[in-house]
């Protein structure tokens, strides 16, 4: 289930980053601001997912877990499931 | 396409003498060249059409002297948003002609007011003096009655050389002298008086209650009513002496009551008159002014482009024989066309018998850097070119910029809340542009922040997806899809229990024990981050290693733009695979580090930092392998990038050595600056040069590597200054459960507000804009960017600044 998650998260993060970076340039009409749309558009998507990327692979396998304060581990042990 | 910046040809353009003022205005309509000084030697009084720009001065400075005119009658200039033409020359005396006549006619009705009102104040003077005077008398008579009689005899006759009428008494005649003297100087008076004439006088003063403006000094001061009594004459031609020294205003002292009311009475009726044919004055000059500054904008702008027109036709370079002008022009390429159109379009304005033509003409000088930008890109140019204008046909990072800045600035910054703010602050800028540039505000600070508003935008869009990622909303965290992190398993599987939470204060989930740990957050850091008390344990390790990663992608990203700069291309190549086998590697090592080691091996998990520094030794015996072949791979990658690093010393003296020696160069679209260089070959000049080179790149790689750590630190401090602000201010107000606490929360809010504003978003805003920037300057733009150009500066009128604009008259 863990995995699942992980797998849509990265098919659909993949996927939408990747359409905003590779077919969406294909779209942008002919003018003389075409060159800096498609230009911008590539470069935020690489800044994107790369920035998400690297926070999901830091996570993924964890040395550590996290210190909790009893109280909060008490809330917590009700709250979230 | 702003990648480079355009193809420049320099063109010669031949003027007809008939039409060259009308292809020139039609130029400066425009803005497509920049001229070119034909005559550096001759100074700018033996150029040829001086006299016609001593004119347009003549005229400017008429225009000056009516615009203050018109501020200080408080009228408005009504401005046309569509600016007139340049006048053709023939209309130009008309105006020269109008703007003489209203400046004499202006000076005229000035003298004449200034006339009129000494006069009005003189009778007004004049009035108080009369009746002050009468309370002195009336008051003296009524205290002569008391004391000694006088004799008084009736008039006798009005002594000419005092100028007062006297009265016989004890053979000695008295005396009247009376006016006005300012109110500082009248205890001065009163003691040289004394001291001259001993007794023989009696002054008496007040002061009148109206004060009375000074015509010759603009001042309004206080002035005081005398009446000097004397007897005898050499006392009356001393007391006339002392007034004059004292200025004093003096006014015949009427004889008798009788006298008196008649001169006030005229007095009186004259004052009306007077100020009857003030107001009638003042509303003629007002409707005067009021004509002229329908116009004047017009002849302002009409003004400014003529002197323009006639400073670039001084440029140019008379043709004697060809009964045309000269011109040197810089156009780019693309608009050749334009520049054409322009030229028939005045030789036609212009009724000339033979059209005035263009000629491109090649030339050894380097030519100006012109990149077009709209409204949007123009903020990013400029903060590219505040660093250095690019060289002619240098790649341009311009385009890059846009989002690599915004998004550098947001990694520093990255919280949802502040970015949201910074980004409807951005969105209301430029939704009401229009109105704010008509407005045309004179606040710096203001108008700096206006110009970078898409800068703005951008920023704040920016942070708002890097603070999703971050999971910071004003230091908090949002739990859209669920924590990974499960506290309950640690209860189910008997790792803990109640006993174990009652009697300890902080307990650390364990990722072994099953179904703790459920896989990472899809979508940033894990909400639960954000209560535990190791957070930043982790969130300092995870920022550092994407300071490094980021660093590294932006650094490789500069060195292959520097394919498109440097003429031998070639050259790229041991630069990039110096830069990826020495930190291209550590990126990997992080990545590996990532996902090859988890809880369960944990102990094992290797420091990278002894790795990497171990690899630059070559010890690798002491410490056990990341993965099976490390050592040998890592003396490999350090053997290519060591090999690198002669090749980057050697290649590019050898290749010109070579080159010059007469072997075929590879050819690059950039000819024009390599046969510049091989002239004047110097092998030792080259060789010094391309030394300092390698050693700033491969030192600089390392420097500048660890300089992207300020990523990290910059975002730390965002962070925990907003943790701050929240635990000691907003916590506050929540902690009182009484009812008062609903009212105290509201300036706690506002204090809460504004420590946000102006500390986390002025002040960290500017300091990751700063710091963004100068990732930007030196870390990116040192790998391809040489920005020694010059910016190329058409002559446009609405780039021409206005002398009145900027006196703030217009």
């Amino acid at each position: 289930m863990a995995d699942q998650r992980f797998a849509i998260a990265m098919s659909v993060m993949t996927l939408f980053w990747g359409i905003v970076g590779g077919v969406v340039p294909w779209f942008i009409p002919k003018g003389p601001n075409r060159g800096v749309i498609v230009t911008m558009l590539v470069l935020t998507a690489v800044c994107c997912y790369l920035f998400w990327l690297i926070a999901i692979l830091a996570q993924l396998n964890p040395l550590f877990g996290p210190s909790l304060s009893t109280d909060i581990i008490w809330y917590l042990n009700l709250a979230w499931d | 396409m702003v990648f480079r910046s355009e193809e420049m040809c320099l063109a010669q353009l031949f003027l007809q003498s008939g039409s060259e003022y009308d292809c020139i205005s039609e130029l400066g309509e425009l803005g497509l060249v920049e001229f070119r000084d034909l005559n550096p030697s001759v100074s700018s009084f033996q150029r040829r059409f001086v006299s016609e720009i001593k004119r347009c001065e003549e005229m400017e400075r008429i225009l000056g002297f009516l615009l203050r005119e018109i501020q200080k009658a408080k009228i408005a200039v009504p401005q046309e948003d569509e600016s007139p033409l340049a006048p053709p020359p023939r209309q130009v005396l008309e105006i020269m002609e109008q703007l003489q006549r209203l400046e004499m006619e202006l000076s005229e009705v000035a003298k004449n007011k200034d006339k009129l009102q000494r006069n009005l104040l003189e009778l007004t003077e004049y009035t108080h003096m009369l009746k002050i005077t009468r309370s002195f008398i009336h008051s003296r008579s009524r205290h002569e009655a008391l004391g000694p009689q006088y004799e008084e005899f009736p008039t006798m006759e009005t002594d000419s050389a005092t100028g007062s009428t006297g009265m016989q008494r004890l053979g000695a005649k008295l005396g009247f002298i009376s006016g006005l003297i300012q109110r500082v100087k009248v205890e001065a008076f009163e003691r040289m008086l004394w001291r001259v004439c001993k007794g023989y006088t009696i002054l008496s003063y007040t002061e009148v209650d109206e004060s009375l403006a000074d015509l010759d000094t603009g001042e309004i001061n206080k002035s005081v009513v005398f009446l000097i009594s004397f007897w005898g004459d050499q006392i009356g031609h001393k007391v006339q002496k002392i007034c004059d020294c004292y200025h004093c205003h003096l006014y015949p002292h009427p004889e008798n009551d009788e006298e008196r009311a008649d001169v006030l009475d005229s007095l009186r009726t004259r004052i009306q008159d007077l100020n009857n044919v003030l107001h009638r004055t003042d509303d003629y000059l007002r409707q005067v002014l009021q004509k002229a500054a329908e116009s004047a904008y017009a002849w302002v702008v009409q003004v400014k482009k003529m002197k323009a027109i006639y400073h670039i036709l001084n440029l140019c370079s008379f043709d004697v024989t060809n009964k045309c002008l000269i011109a040197e022009v810089w156009c780019p390429v693309s608009d050749l066309a334009n520049l054409r159109g322009a030229l028939e379009k005045g030789s036609r304005k212009g009724d000339a018998t033979v059209p005035s033509f263009v000629n491109r003409i090649p030339s050894s000088d380097t030519p100006p850097t012109l990149l077009r930008s709209n409204k949007f890109t123009t903020g990013f140019q400029s903060i590219v070119e505040a660093y250095g204008v690019g060289d002619y046909r240098e790649v341009s990072p311009a385009p890059y910029t846009i989002i690599t800045f915004p998004f550098l600035f947001a990694v520093m910054f990255g919280d949802l809340g502040h970015g949201m703010i910074m980004s409807l602050f951005a969105l209301w800028m430029v939704l009401t542009e229009k109105n704010q540039k008509k407005k045309r505000s004179s606040n710096e600070i203001w108008m700096t922040f206006f110009h970078g508003r898409y800068i703005i935008l951008m920023m704040g869009l920016f942070s708002i997806y890097t603070g999703l990622i971050y999971n910071d909303c004003f230091s908090k965290s949002l739990n859209i899809f669920g924590s990974g992190w499960s506290v309950k398993a640690m209860f189910t599987n008997q790792q803990w229990t109640n006993k174990t939470v009652q009697t300890n204060a902080l307990l650390t989930l364990d990722p072994n024990v099953s179904r703790v740990f459920s896989g990472p957050y899809p979508f940033g850091i894990d909400p639960i981050w954000n209560l535990a008390v190791n957070r930043l344990s982790f969130l300092n390790s995870y920022k550092m290693k994407m300071s490094v990663i980021v660093g590294v992608i932006h650094m490789s990203f500069g060195v292959v733009l520097s394919v498109f700069n440097h003429f031998v291309y070639l050259l790229f190549l041991p630069e990039l695979l110096f830069l990826i086998c020495l930190f291209g590697y550590l990126v990997f090592m992080i990545l590996y580090k990532w996902l090859a080691f988890s809880a369960h091996n944990s102990s094992q998990a290797p420091s990278i930092l002894i790795h990497f520094i171990n690899m630059f030794v070559m010890q690798g015996k002491d410490v056990t392998p990341l993965y099976p072949g490390q050592t040998g791979l890592q003396v490999f990658l350090l053997l290519i990038a060591v090999m690198c690093v002669p090749v980057l010393l050697l290649g590019k003296p050898l290749y010109l050595y070579w080159q010059q020696r007469g072997g075929k160069g590879l050819r690059r679209r950039r000819v024009i600056n390599i046969s510049c260089t091989v002239l004047q070959f110097d092998f030792a000049d080259v060789l010094m040069h391309q030394a300092i080179h390698t050693i700033e790149y491969c030192l600089g790689c390392v420097s500048n590597t660890a300089s992207y750590l300020r990523l990290w630190a910059l975002s730390l401090a965002h962070a925990q200054l907003s943790e701050v602000l929240w635990a000691m201010v907003m916590r506050l107000g929540f902690k009182i459960t009484t009812k008062v606490g609903v009212v105290f929360l509201v300036p706690v809010f506002g204090l809460f507000a504004t420590l946000t504003v102006s500390i986390l978003l002025v002040m960290e805003g500017l300091s990751a804009f700063l710091h963004a920037l100068r990732l930007h300057w030196v870390e990116f733009q040192n790998k391809f960017y040489h920005g020694t150009g010059v910016k190329f500066l058409p002559f446009d009128f609405s780039q021409l600044p206005s002398v009145f604009e900027q006196d703030g008259l217009l």
